[in-house]
């Protein structure tokens, strides 16, 4: 195989995603943030919010709320082996993130509003494809994160 | 400006055809509308065909040239895809372009089809209108996107399962009198209770079924009628339409749904009505809960007030602002890219008084539509009035 072919081969798909994902992984989950403060998620040019194109990254806050979940029992087939699972859309700060929700062992996920979580990348039980995960934030809020 | 007028609608019977190509669907939509309208096919200027995923479906893009030869009409044919909006944004661009006097004579409308294809397949090819990458890949789903809508919702305002089984219920009564819809049967609240869970605190009643069908309308100018002597007695006065962050949880809201506030907001302000004037209302249930956020976005309800408007027999049939006496998408059926015209087609024959359920709204005057995309990143509402 040639030097070219396996740089293709490592370049992923949707870059700016996968790069997103790395950050998250690494403990260093952001969003783009324009001067207004409107938070959003790459790739952008310009701020979704007000159009502004001084765009910088920010820190999401080390633990967020849980705005509101579901548990999921009839899945798409990427997440057949998953089901049931728990989505929820948590607030980080400059702003918010979707994802599964997941308590350790092999409790049942039961996430309620208001609940503090953690964020990091996981897989997916059904085919090991990366996603974003949330866990219960142990003890006091803004404890760190909890890998 | 010139009014718009609903010349004919057709529709195919909602429900079950996996063996008949999105082609032959159409088509008997069309043929039917032609039929209703008494409008000769040669004078179609454009067709606006909606439709969301026939490239999955039936591997067939490019469907406007198709459906144009399948409804008989030679004239500019363009698909328009916004998910569950398609058909109401086709319609709304018929509806502008006969106003703006650019066409005398549009077919508009759409297909769907959808139980061809195994039901893991279309919950994957349904979830492709939400976010890929922040959204689907983090395991949203259709009904599960719903189902935050939901639970946000009972935690804002409150209400429960049980206020949902309601729509379930009434949207069901509704439907079986519609010789169209694809469940006439009733279901009881507690039918809908004890029914398994698709996406808590969604289960399997408070979701819509999987659909195939079409709708068809011909759109004419006020004069065309006039000059062809057209029995059109409905217009559509108002149309209006909102988009919002493709993302729910980007949304300024996560209980409610702006996109359609401002797609009503538009379409009453061309109608020149508030939504004191609504009669009767069809909107885009496709889970219970996007029943209850429609009607508090076209203002029917204040917001946190809709929830319970079921229950307490305001928006069943015999009460007194009826909601989705077709059976709306839950019980009738929602071919995706077919519902936006089929909204306007069941309204068009409850304010004409040739629907099945018309007895239930004899003095009805003004009716509006409410048609959503994705979580309502888009929406699409349209007014129609008894005009003549």
């Amino acid at each position: 195989m040639s030097d070219a072919d396996a740089s293709e081969d490592a370049a992923p798909p949707d870059r700016e995603y996968g790069e997103w994902l790395d950050a998250l992984a690494d403990g260093d989950g952001f969003a783009l943030v324009c001067p207004a403060g409107h938070g959003s998620l790459p790739p952008r040019r310009v701020c979704p919010e007000c159009g502004s194109a001084d765009l910088s990254r920010g820190a999401l806050d080390e633990t967020g709320t849980v705005e509101t979940y579901s548990v999921v029992h009839v899945p798409s087939p990427g997440f057949a082996d998953d089901a049931p699972y728990a989505t929820a859309v948590v607030d980080f700060g400059p702003t918010r993130l979707t994802g599964v929700y997941r308590e350790g062992g092999d409790a049942a996920p039961d996430p309620a509003v208001g609940d503090r979580v953690t964020v990091d990348a996981g897989e997916r039980v059904t085919d090991g494809e990366r996603l974003v995960v949330f866990r219960p934030a142990d003890g006091e809020t803004g404890s760190g994160i909890e890998r | 400006m010139t009014d718009v007028r609903v010349a004919g609608v057709g529709l195919t019977r909602f429900g079950d055809h996996p063996e008949r190509t999105g082609r032959d669907l159409f088509g008997e939509a069309a043929l039917r509308a032609f039929e209703d309208a008494a409008v000769d096919r040669a004078d179609v200027e454009e067709l606006n065909y909606g439709n969301f995923m026939g490239a999955l479906a039936e591997h067939q893009g490019h469907q406007a040239p198709l459906m144009a030869e399948a409804a008989g009409v030679r004239c500019p044919a363009t698909r328009y895809e916004s998910a569950c909006a398609s058909a109401g944004v086709a319609v709304r661009e018929a509806v502008r372009t006969v106003a703006a006097g650019d066409a005398d004579v549009v077919l508009a409308g759409g297909m769907e089809r959808m139980t061809n294809l195994p039901t893991d397949e279309v919950t994957e090819g349904l979830a492709i209108a939400a976010d890929d990458l922040f959204e689907v890949r983090a395991g949203v789903t259709f009904p599960g996107a719903y189902a935050l809508l939901a639970n946000a919702y009972f935690d804002a305002y409150g209400g429960s399962r049980e206020d949902l089984a309601h729509v379930a219920s009434k949207n069901h009564a509704n439907a079986v009198p519609n010789e169209y819809a694809q469940y006439r049967k009733e279901v009881s609240v507690d039918e809908a209770m004890d029914a398994p869970p698709v996406a808590e605190p969604l289960h399997l009643y408070d979701a819509c079924p999987i659909t195939d069908g079409a709708s068809a309308l011909v759109l004419v100018s006020e004069e065309y009628a006039a000059d062809h002597d057209l029995d059109a007695s409905v217009a559509v006065t108002g149309t209006g339409q909102g988009t919002d962050r493709m993302a729910l949880g980007d949304r300024e809201h996560l209980a409610r749904t702006p996109a359609a506030d401002d797609a009503a907001e538009a379409a009453y302000a061309d109608a020149g009505i508030d939504a004191d004037a609504v009669d009767v209302a069809e909107v885009h249930d496709c889970f219970t809960i996007a029943e209850v956020l429609a009607l508090e976005s076209l203002g029917l309800f204040e917001a946190g007030e809709g929830i319970a408007a079921a229950r307490e027999g305001v928006t069943t049939a015999d009460g007194d602002l009826p909601v989705n006496l077709s059976g709306g998408l839950k019980a009738k059926g929602h071919p995706v890219g077919a519902t936006g015209g089929s909204q306007i087609a069941e309204l068009t024959r409850l304010l004409r008084g040739d629907h099945p359920n018309s007895e239930h709204v004899p003095d009805a005057e003004v009716g509006v539509a409410h048609n959503a995309g994705g979580t309502v990143a888009s929406a699409v509402v349209h007014v129609l009035e008894v005009a003549e």
